[in-house]
């Protein structure tokens, strides 16, 4: 019974969202939405597992003394200092904690914000070293791709304006939209495909892993 | 006449205008109105709703070229009152009233163009309507045969391993048969194995074919007894992990080598989730990391952090944008559909298998449909007979709904 009634919620759940996507009338048609409210409500209270995970983990961390336990101290600190601020704007401002002004939108705006431009902005150098090891010229596929991309970014920012940037530019155009979207599209089939696949094996209850 | 001439006085009472008023004339010229609007029942939608079409005005665009906006208005008779319901602008020939109170009530429709100046046109004439519910979304057939014709190949692969037993071969897929190799090497070296499950939720069907993969890692690390971190983006996704790995270490027969705590909850923030990911990385050196699940902008700064404390990488995503930058850093890659066939490749469970069975079918069907549409439309842009109306016809067919 502890696998049999879940595996009949899955099947009823993928059966009635199947034919919710053909038949628009009513009550079928409500079915999706009334599934993406239950969805947000689980979400809502599962954040508290979410938080209380993170806590339990940083707070043994910090009554253990455990290596770079200072770095969970922080952590906590400023969870409490940011949650407090998020409910102190929330009386401020009647539940809209994130308008300008508040305490919690000086956090946003001054804290979250740019810790993450500044994560996107090392994105760049990433991009730098893993180029330079995947265009190494070692194998025919590498060399490939080395020809592929230098041909493609000097097409996208031209260094000059001649005939021969102007015939990069139309051809690097050409190479993103028809042997490039070739290859995209055939692995979005295949994804598709096994999207499908896997779908059907958790509506029939074959695959089971994520029920353990 | 679509001109209409009106005449404002503007009496300027200055001190100077007083000795000698100033009379001013402005010609106001209304646009044409838009033409042949009709009115219809929204096709394929729940009810309640009212598609309008029509003809642009002679001025928008062209003509006064003054056009920049169409009101709609709408009455529950010819009669009226008309109410304002909504606006679209210039070049639009279409609007939808998706706030029509009742179905199978007939309402009725004028509209307007405007001006920048806010003249209005005179109203076009009057069309009629009434919104319907369906009971089938007919510019979904495409989908529904497609769908019927995969799962009956589904269903004969599956019932031929079920009841013949028949043994079906699947081709060797790389970053699969390296998973116990990285286990392996990890214990060897001493390190911990690292599964991050990208930042997707439960409901995208990559993270549930993480999960999948992550049963089996577990498994893995439960029988060379080596640790498995992993932090999560999603709460629900980490209560689910938890279960899994749980479950895999008390098949392995070492229930008491799970670890709750290393199964946790990071953060929701996007770079933060990377930020946190990484720093676990560079403290734990983990020997084998797997990258599996919904992966965006993030991908390459995980995999690149990986790739410097040297850990052996196996990435999978659906994602095809981040599938170079998990290539070019990976040391394997796990390309869309055989993540999705991973928990039947290393199950080796022959049911599992009959369904990549009926995926393979699948895709011959596609690619006999891609062929046959290619050599239509090459035929089609010769003129040759009516290859040219065939191939249209299929086009749009498969791109309704």
């Amino acid at each position: 019974m502890r696998r049999q009634i879940p595996l009949l919620l899955t099947f009823l759940t993928g059966v009635a969202i199947i034919i919710a996507f053909f038949i628009p009338h009513r009550p079928f048609n409500e079915v999706q939405d009334i599934l993406i409210d239950w969805a947000i409500i689980i979400t809502g209270f599962a954040l508290l597992l979410g938080v209380h995970s993170l806590l339990r983990k940083h707070i043994t961390h910090i009554q253990r003394k455990d290596s770079g336990w200072g770095f969970s101290l922080i952590l906590t600190f400023f969870f409490i200092g940011v949650f407090v601020a998020g409910i102190i704007s929330a009386f401020q401002y009647k539940g809209y904690s994130l308008t300008p002004g508040s305490s919690l939108y000086f956090v946003y705006d001054y804290m979250v914000i740019p810790l993450s431009a500044t994560m996107f902005a090392l994105l760049a150098f990433f991009i730098a070293s893993a180029a330079y090891r995947a265009f190494r010229a070692r194998r025919l596929n590498a060399t490939l791709l080395l020809v592929a991309a230098v041909i493609v970014m000097l097409g996208r920012v031209p260094i000059a304006e001649n005939a021969f940037f102007k015939f990069l530019t139309r051809f690097s155009d050409w190479f993103m939209f028809i042997p490039q979207m070739a290859a995209k599209r055939g692995i979005w089939i295949g994804i598709a495909l096994g999207a499908f696949a896997m779908s059907l094996r958790i509506i029939l209850g074959i695959e089971r892993t994520y029920l353990q | 006449m679509n001109v209409l001439l009106a005449f404002l006085f503007l009496i300027q009472q200055s001190p100077d205008s007083l000795q000698s008023d100033t009379t001013k004339v402005i010609e106001v010229v209304r646009p044409a109105p838009p033409t042949d609007v009709i009115a219809m029942d929204t096709p394929n939608d729940e009810g309640e709703s009212i598609a309008l079409q029509w003809t642009i005005s002679k001025d928008d665009g062209d003509g006064l070229n003054s056009v920049i906006l169409y009101n709609v208005f709408r009455a529950p008779s010819k009669e009226g009152p008309f109410d304002y319901i909504g606006t679209v602008g210039a070049g639009r020939t279409g609007y939808d009233d998706q706030d029509v109170e009742k179905d199978k009530v007939t309402y009725y429709y004028k509209v307007k163009s405007q001006t920048k100046d806010k003249v209005e046109s005179e109203a076009s004439n009057v069309a009629s309507a009434q919104s319907f519910p369906q009971w089938f979304h007919h510019g979904r057939w495409n989908y529904l045969i497609f769908g019927v014709l995969f799962t009956f190949f589904f269903a004969f692969y599956l019932s031929r391993a079920k009841v013949k037993g028949t043994k079906l071969f699947i081709r060797k897929i790389a970053g699969l048969d390296a998973v116990e190799e990285a286990v392996g090497r990890s214990t060897e070296m001493g390190k911990p194995v690292l599964f991050c499950p990208g930042i997707g939720y439960l409901y995208h069907i990559a993270t549930i074919a993480a999960l999948t993969i992550l049963g089996k890692i577990a498994k893995k690390t439960a029988e060379y007894e080596t640790r498995l971190i992993m932090p999560n983006y999603d709460p629900l996704v980490m209560t689910a992990a938890q279960e899994i790995v749980k479950q895999s270490y008390t098949e392995a027969g070492r229930p008491d080598n799970f670890n709750e705590k290393d199964i946790f909850y990071l953060t929701q923030d996007q770079f933060g989730f990377a930020a946190g990911v990484d720093g676990i990385m560079i403290r734990e050196k983990p020997g084998a990391i797997f990258l599996q699940g919904v992966f965006y902008a993030e991908s390459l700064i995980l995999a690149e952090t990986g790739h410097s404390v040297g850990a052996i990488q196996i990435a999978g995503t659906d994602r095809v944008t981040q599938l170079p930058f998990f290539i070019s850093a990976c040391d394997y890659t796990l390309i869309g559909e055989e993540m999705f066939a991973a928990s039947s490749y290393l199950s080796r469970d022959p049911v599992m298998l009959g369904t990549i069975k009926g995926e393979d079918t699948s895709k011959v069907v596609i690619i006999a449909v891609i062929i046959i549409g290619t050599i239509m439309g090459i035929l089609g842009g010769l003129n040759i007979g009516p290859f040219g109306t065939w191939f249209l016809n299929l086009v749009n067919w498969f791109t309704r709904g």
